[in-house]
C-alpha cells in the first residue's frame, strides 16, 4: 500500500497544478485551448492519490507490486510526454503561420512602396 | 417577452425596420470558410432586404473561391492569411465595424443558414434602444429543431448553464445570427472569445452590463458546406466552453476600445 505521506504530497501537488493553471487562465496568461490537458493532466493525478485502493489495483495490473506509487510517476510522465507532443505540433503550426504573416507583410510594404513612389513620380 | 409565432417567412413590416434604419451606418459581418457555394447568395440576399447595408465578408482563410466570388459582388472582403476560426474571424469583423464608425452590426453566417429576410426580427430591439445585443434564437419560438440527440442535450447544458449565469431565460446559446449597437462593437474589437465563441460572448456581453434579448427566428439547413462541430470535437467544444464559462465568471472585465475623438 502507498505510504499516507506519499498519497498527502502527491495529493498536494497535482491541487497546486489544478490551481496555478486555473489562475493563469482567469489572468489570460493562458488559453483554455492550451489549458485542458494540463487540467486533465492535474485532475486524472489528484485522483490516483487520493483513491489508494485504485492505485493499488492498477499497480497490480502492471506488475508493479512493490511500490504502487511508482504508477504516479509513471502517469505523470506519460501525460507530460503527451503535453510536449502537444506543444511541438502547436509550435509547427505557429512557424508555418509566422511564415505567411512574414510574407503577406512584405509582399504589402513593397506594393505600398511602389505605389508610393508612383504617385509621386506622376506628381 | 411577449410569445411570438415562429416567424413567418416574409418578416412583418420590413418598412418600419428599413425606415428606422435610414442613414444609420451599418454592416453586415459575413463570416466565411469555404463558403463559395452559399456566400454569394447571402450577399444577394442582404442586399434585397436593404442596400444601405455595407457588406463585410470576412474569408477565414478558405482554400475556394469565396473571397473571389465575394469581390466579385463589390462588398469589403477581409481575407485572412490563415484560418483563425469562428472567433477570431468575428472579431476580425467587429474590428473592422469599430474603426470604420459603424453604429451596427449584424453578424450573418456564409454558409446560408441564416435568412436576411429575418434581419428584421434582429435588429428591432436594437434599433429601439431595448438592447445591445440581440440574438434570433431557434428555439425561443417553440419550433421543433431537428437534430442529434447528443446535439439536443448538448443545446439544453449550455441553454441551463448560461441561463444561470447571467441571470435571464437563454435558449440558443449557439445561435451566429444576431445584431449589435455600437456600444457592443466597442466590446468585441476588444475583446472577443476564441474558437466557438457564440456561447462566450453571450456571457460577457451581460457581465459588461450590456442588455441582451432573444427572438424567435427560423434557420434554414446548411446550403453549403458543413457544420464545424464534429462528433469527437463536441467533446473539447464543450470542455473548453464550460471551462471559459466557470473562469470567465472570476475574470476582470476587458476594457471596450476607446473611441477616436474627432
Amino acid at each position: 500500500m502507498t505510504p499516507w505521506t506519499v498519497s498527502i504530497t502527491a495529493a498536494v501537488a497535482s491541487l497546486l497544478l489544478l490551481l496555478v493553471v486555473l489562475e493563469l487562465i482567469r489572468s489570460r496568461r493562458l488559453r483554455e485551448r492550451y489549458a485542458l490537458l494540463w487540467l486533465l493532466t492535474g485532475s486524472v493525478l489528484l485522483a490516483l492519490s487520493l483513491w489508494r485502493g485504485g492505485l493499488n489495483t492498477i499497480a497490480g495490473w502492471f506488475g508493479v507490486t512493490t511500490y504502487p506509487p511508482a504508477i504516479l510517476g509513471a502517469v505523470g510522465a506519460l501525460f507530460i510526454l503527451v503535453v510536449l507532443l502537444h506543444y511541438s505540433t502547436v509550435i509547427s503550426r505557429l512557424s508555418d503561420q509566422n511564415t505567411i504573416l512574414a510574407q503577406r507583410l512584405a509582399l504589402l510594404e513593397q506594393q505600398l512602396r511602389e505605389d508610393l513612389s508612383e504617385r509621386h513620380g506622376v506628381a | 417577452m411577449a410569445e411570438l409565432a415562429p416567424a413567418p417567412p416574409v418578416a412583418v413590416a420590413d418598412g418600419d425596420v428599413l425606415a428606422e434604419l435610414g442613414e444609420l451606418k451599418r454592416v453586415a459581418i459575413v463570416p466565411a470558410f469555404n463558403e463559395e457555394a452559399s456566400v454569394g447568395r447571402v450577399i444577394d440576399e442582404i442586399r434585397a432586404f436593404d442596400p444601405g447595408f455595407e457588406i463585410a465578408v470576412v474569408d477565414d482563410g478558405s482554400i475556394d473561391r469565396t473571397a473571389g466570388i465575394a469581390a466579385d459582388r463589390g462588398v469589403h472582403v477581409i481575407r485572412l492569411p490563415f484560418n483563425l476560426g469562428i472567433g477570431g474571424a468575428m472579431q476580425t469583423g467587429y474590428r473592422y465595424a469599430f474603426e470604420h464608425g459603424y453604429d451596427l452590426a449584424v453578424q450573418v453566417d456564409g454558409d446560408g443558414q441564416h435568412d436576411p429576410a429575418q434581419l428584421p426580427l434582429i435588429l428591432r430591439p436594437v434599433l429601439e434602444g431595448a438592447a445591445d445585443l440581440v440574438v434570433g434564437s431557434r428555439f425561443a419560438g417553440g419550433g421543433a429543431y431537428r437534430s442529434t440527440l447528443a446535439r439536443r442535450i448538448g443545446i439544453r447544458i449550455f441553454a441551463g448553464v448560461v441561463s444561470a449565469v447571467v441571470r435571464q431565460r437563454v435558449t440558443d446559446t449557439t445561435s451566429g445570427f444576431r445584431a449589435v449597437n455600437r456600444k457592443a462593437i466597442a466590446l468585441f474589437a476588444a475583446d472577443y472569445p476564441h474558437d466557438y465563441p457564440e456561447v462566450e460572448a453571450t456571457v460577457m456581453c451581460v457581465k459588461h452590463k450590456l442588455r441582451l434579448t432573444e427572438v424567435p427566428v427560423e434557420m434554414r439547413e446548411r446550403s453549403g458546406g458543413r457544420s464545424s462541430i464534429t462528433a469527437l470535437r463536441s467533446i473539447y467544444y464543450m470542455a473548453k466552453v464550460l471551462l471559459a464559462i466557470f473562469v470567465g465568471l472570476f475574470r476582470r472585465y476587458a476594457v471596450p476600445l476607446e473611441e477616436e475623438r474627432r
